[in-house]
């Protein structure tokens, strides 16, 4: 059992889910919880889907103001980490300096911003500042431009759309979130998209954004009075990096969830992790990877000793009136088999079954959660058994 | 507001008043009650709010819908006649004094 002091940095859904978890399984030393935006820690994912809608952030809160007192949870907002002294076990932050036992990053991430000129007048879709923000000026007959046809672009031009905002997408990939589904899957929601009366234009990356809208590569200028940038993210690893701790697309963690410091940890979006499936390090950006990986974490510092980290990823994006569920997780050349029009098989080189990607089908979804995170080898005969 | 009643499984209860429009899963995380999750904040993605709806209040909370159906598959505790999601009961007057079973385990 780690004595601690345990300091959490980072008071995302990941954060907060490892101070929670710690105090459940046990741990009675001091807990810190270290956040960089004011208020209480919230949910993101609803800030691109419910929140655009209803404004309501009283829904977004992870826990009650009550429990981090009940609980003994320190937690201090705004404020940042500046840096790790490893040697002697401690943090400076902008209010002060901290001991720990144990330090976990979960220090999340930030939006990607490509060099383009004129990005200073893009908006942001990230924290409740930037969606509050957005808010604002998604109404009346404002038009508006999305850099990025991925998750987060998508689900705001679903809703700009059906607030009667006239939307233009602008993808550099040739397809719709291209790193993280089928090809039929983006052909699906393309047509969902321009169903729903949006520009979406691929393969054809933005070159300048000015007074009038944004400039494409391909010579194509498109009106927009408002721009979001939504093409994609970098975990934040600065802090780590600075520390001297290794990374590589995140900060580099072990099957256990340790970085290369033995009294470190890192979680969710930040943390680039062993797959126990392929074998290949990955980064997921999911509430999936960030509490799992939380409630891994807070098991071993209680004196568990847990098999290497193996929780299946899932994942879900709300559009408009199509849900899209995955589960599992394929490589990109994974084969790609469209077994109805609204679910996806995906098999590895061998055939067997990777993944599973399901629009308004809860229940194959479900059925392919349960099997994939059995672990035993699903070919494609068994994977057919999950549409009866 | 609406009063609500948490039976935990181990018998304790814990009454909060909730508002109208609100979900049990979103009554029950603003106030502190342990035993409901709701991990995917009411997407109907995690079944980590699942809850048994006392057998006096069923007819009052209506019937699952279909997609809840299909995700309490993986809940972590027994599905009984009375599960449902605690995130897709919205509370209204009629439901004042709701009485919901939690189970013992969500993950």
């Amino acid at each position: 059992m780690e004595s601690g002091p345990i300091v959490i940095v980072g008071a995302g859904q990941g954060g907060l889910q490892v101070a929670a978890s710690l105090r459940q399984a046990g741990y009675e030393g001091e807990l810190t919880l270290i956040g960089n935006e004011p208020g209480l820690p919230y949910q993101r994912p609803p800030l691109s889907k419910a929140y655009m809608q209803d404004g309501n952030p009283g829904a977004l809160k992870l826990r009650a103001a009550e429990f981090y007192d009940k609980q003994q949870i320190r937690y201090l907002p705004e404020t940042s980490v500046t840096a790790i002294d490893r040697d002697d076990g401690r943090i400076a932050t902008t209010s002060g300096e901290l001991d720990f036992g144990h330090l976990i990053l979960a220090t999340g991430a930030s939006n990607l911003r490509p060099p383009i000129p004129g990005l200073d007048r893009t908006l942001d879709l990230r924290t409740l500042a930037d969606a509050d923000k957005l808010r604002e000026r998604a109404t009346g007959d404002r038009r508006f431009a999305v850099i990025g046809g991925g998750f987060i672009g998508l689900e705001f031009a679903a809703v700009a759309s059906k607030f009667g905002l006239d939307v233009v997408v602008a993808e550099a990939a040739p397809r719709l979130m291209a790193r993280a589904v089928s090809p039929q899957m983006s052909e699906l929601f393309l047509k969902k998209h321009r169903d729903l009366g949006s520009t979406v234009l691929l393969g054809d990356p933005v070159s300048a954004i000015d007074d009038r809208g944004i400039a494409l590569v391909g010579g194509t200028h498109l009106e927009a009075d408002e721009i979001l940038l939504a093409a994609g993210v970098r975990p934040n690893t600065v802090l780590a990096e600075a520390a001297g701790l290794d990374c590589a697309n995140g900060v580099t963690v072990d099957a256990q969830l340790l970085t290369s410091d033995p009294r470190i940890s890192a979680l969710g979006d930040c943390a680039c992790f062993p797959d126990s499936r392929s074998g290949l390090r990955i980064r997921l950006e999911s509430v999936q990877a960030a509490t799992d990986h939380a409630r891994h974490i807070a098991a071993r510092l209680t004196g568990k000793q847990p098999d290497p980290y193996n929780a299946l990823p899932w994942f879900w994006s709300d559009q408009a009136d199509y849900k899209l569920q995955i589960a599992g997780l394929a490589q990109p050349d994974d084969r790609a088999e469209a077994v109805d029009e609204h679910v996806v098989f995906r098999f590895d080189a061998e055939d067997r079954l990777t993944a599973v990607e399901t629009v308004n089908n809860a229940r194959v979804h479900m059925r392919t959660r349960k099997l994939l995170a059995g672990g035993e080898t699903v070919g494609p005969d068994t994977a057919r058994d999950l549409l009866s | 507001m609406v009063k609500v009643t948490f039976v935990a499984a181990d018998g304790s209860e814990t009454s909060v008043e909730g508002e109208e429009g609100a979900s049990v899963m979103q009554t029950a995380v603003a106030n502190d009650v342990e035993g409901i999750v709701g991990e995917c904040g009411g997407s109907m993605m995690c079944a980590t709010c699942h809850c048994y709806v006392d057998d006096a209040w069923i007819s009052k909370t209506g019937e699952r819908q279909h997609d809840e159906d299909d995700m309490l598959e993986g809940a972590a505790s027994e599905v009984r006649e009375t599960s449902r999601l605690s995130c897709q009961i919205k509370l209204d007057q009629s439901l004042d004094g709701l009485v919901v079973h939690l189970p013992d385990e969500q993950f």
